[in-house]
């Protein structure tokens, strides 16, 4: 059943990360990202993967969840280690020489902590936005920190009640887009044999009618939303509000520190512990 | 009775293909009085969308006046804030429950058009609850709408035009997707809006029985008034009813056919029980009579 598939996999509940406000998860979100970017050296990473693991511990998101969600990039993620572990060259003696593939000992560091970022940035992006807010919150919490755009003229409210409304419809056209495979199976369409071109071909007779559909359905929500009183963001208020809680200051200072820790880190701890390797 | 809309000689054509001009209403004149409930009935193309859709100015007649609470709405100075103003009084349901829900939680999607009058939070809140608390849906404020069946739907999109507060609900064919089940709940709400509320309702339908339900029946056809009366008055014309291509409830039905038979049987019993009621008092009669 393709009706399954939820946008974003929120999984609601109660935990730190679910009662903090979703604008400074945003924020530490894009906090997060930086200081992954920060890191050069070997105990600063050690530092950003406990503090990764912290949050998921916090989270209350399964172990096992976190790992899946890593497959999709699985790809990406052999394809950076293997062109860091071949082609960044190093100095000195090669660890493992064949034919022109030389491995240095510098590109296996430089490899894995390749691999470490993509991983980290996966985990921490998912875990603040996309398991522990709801896809409304998000919405709203983008509006409220694009604000400041809408006196340039953004048109920011639009873009959220697009955003909106655009998740409300999801689950809406997929339960349509079965309905209508049904009757074209029902009608004798075959939609899953065929080369490659054949099946993209069978997919017409589902798409007409699903974009003719979707537009009406735009039709009347646009009529039912005029008659409900909406005339853009203008003088709207919202029933929803969010406010910053102890948590949020909390988890601010303690991302304050952790960037603070990681430039540090970098700065001195090479010349203090004197091993490991810095990009 | 306080009178709270009246159109006047009101006519509307649709544009078809070409310089085609397909008629969709013509020459309606109407008046409802605030606190009545009107069910406006007729077959497919008689014009009851047509009519209901000029009421919430959706549409622009063609010709004719329309006056919504004393203002009237078809003068040329008419400004979208007077629009605006209209609408706050007069609400619509629509037929399609999924589309005309605009958020994912049932409470945010209530709150969509007091948010949109731009009323404080407090406000909202109250106004929110008490919607869906008069619809019987707070115990699913914070469910997501789409997991919600036909008739709940409804009753979230009836919320929705509650919380404004309106004088005047429309409901355009508002039961006409739902399952038995669903047009039960839908009606019995609409019934509680109008007899606890004080709501004036306007409810646009094809079902008898539903109609049958209502203080006053409107009967549209070809774009015109065919029938206005109760809905005794209206639908004891049995033969005037099939002659617009319209049924009657079952229990008219019933008693209209034994009539046909010689039985003496009132003409406009409208529910099962007074149909009860009526064959009731027949046997006991007869058995009086042997």
């Amino acid at each position: 059943m393709i009706s399954d598939i939820t946008l974003g996999q929120f999984f609601p509940g109660k935990s730190l990360l679910h009662r903090m406000d979703p604008r400074v998860k945003v924020l530490l979100a894009i906090a997060f990202i930086v200081a992954i970017f920060l890191c050069k050296y070997v105990l600063t990473y050690a530092l950003i993967l406990l503090f990764t693991l912290f949050l998921i511990a916090v989270s209350g998101i399964p172990f096992s969840t976190i790992l899946k969600s890593l497959k999709p990039i699985l790809f990406i993620l052999v394809i950076t280690t293997v062109i860091n572990l071949l082609f960044t060259g190093g100095e000195g003696e090669p660890l493992f020489s064949w034919w022109k593939i030389r491995i240095y000992e510098v590109s296996l560091w430089r490899a894995g902590f390749m691999a470490l970022r993509v991983v980290l940035l996966v985990i921490a992006a998912s875990l603040f936005l996309t398991y522990t807010t709801s896809p409304i919150a998000l919405t709203d919490a983008i509006e409220s920190l694009l604000k400041p755009l809408s006196y340039l003229k953004v048109p920011v409210h639009e873009f959220a009640m697009m955003m909106t409304i655009a998740l409300r419809f999801i689950p809406i056209l997929i339960e349509e887009t079965e309905k209508i495979m049904n009757a074209q199976k029902s009608r004798g369409a075959d939609l899953s044999s065929g080369g490659l071109i054949r099946r993209v071909r069978a997919l017409i007779p589902i798409i007409v009618p699903l974009f003719i559909s979707a537009f009406q359905r735009a039709f009347d929500l646009a009529t039912a939303m005029e008659c409900r009183c909406y005339r853009g963001g203008n003088g709207r208020t919202k029933l929803r509000c969010y406010k910053i809680h102890f948590i949020d200051v909390f988890m601010l200072l303690l991302f304050s520190v952790l960037i603070a820790a990681i430039c540090l880190g970098n700065r001195y701890l090479p010349g203090i512990v004197g091993w490991g390797y810095s990009l | 009775m306080k009178e709270l809309i009246r159109c006047e000689h009101l006519s509307f054509s649709y544009e078809g293909e070409g310089s085609n001009v397909i008629p969709a209403l013509r020459d309606v004149s109407l008046s409802v009085g605030a606190g009545e409930y009107v069910a406006v009935l007729g077959h497919n193309g008689s014009g009851k969308s047509t009519l209901a859709k000029l009421l919430n100015l959706i549409l622009t007649p063609k010709s004719g006046k329309i006056v919504i609470g004393g203002r009237e709405v078809t003068t040329p100075d008419f400004t979208e804030d007077d629009l605006f103003d209209i609408r706050r009084k007069v609400g619509m349901v629509f037929q399609n429950p999924d589309n005309q829900m605009v958020a994912t939680i049932v409470e945010e999607d209530v709150a969509f058009g007091p948010e949109n009058l731009g009323l404080p939070r407090e406000e909202l809140r109250r106004r929110v609850d008490d919607a869906l608390e008069t619809v019987g849906m707070t115990a699913y404020a914070q469910h997501s709408t789409h997991k919600l069946s036909g008739g709940q739907k409804q009753r979230v999109a009836i919320a929705g035009i509650i919380a404004m507060m309106p004088e005047c609900i429309i409901f355009d064919e508002s039961t006409a997707m739902l399952d038995p089940m669903g047009r039960h709940e839908v009606m019995d709400t609409i019934e509680h809006l109008n007899r606890d509320r004080g709501i004036t309702i306007l409810h646009i339908t094809h079902y008898m029985d539903e109609a049958a339900r209502a203080d006053r029946v409107v009967v549209m056809n070809d774009g015109s008034i065919a029938m206005d009366g109760t809905p005794r008055e209206v639908f004891s014309q049995v033969e005037r009813m099939r002659a617009l291509g319209l049924e009657v409830p079952q229990a008219t039905e019933l008693l209209y056919r034994l009539r046909r038979e010689g039985y003496d049987l009132p003409a406009d019993c409208l529910t099962a029980e007074e149909c009860a009621a009526a064959l009731k008092e027949l046997f006991s009669s007869r058995n009086i009579a042997e």
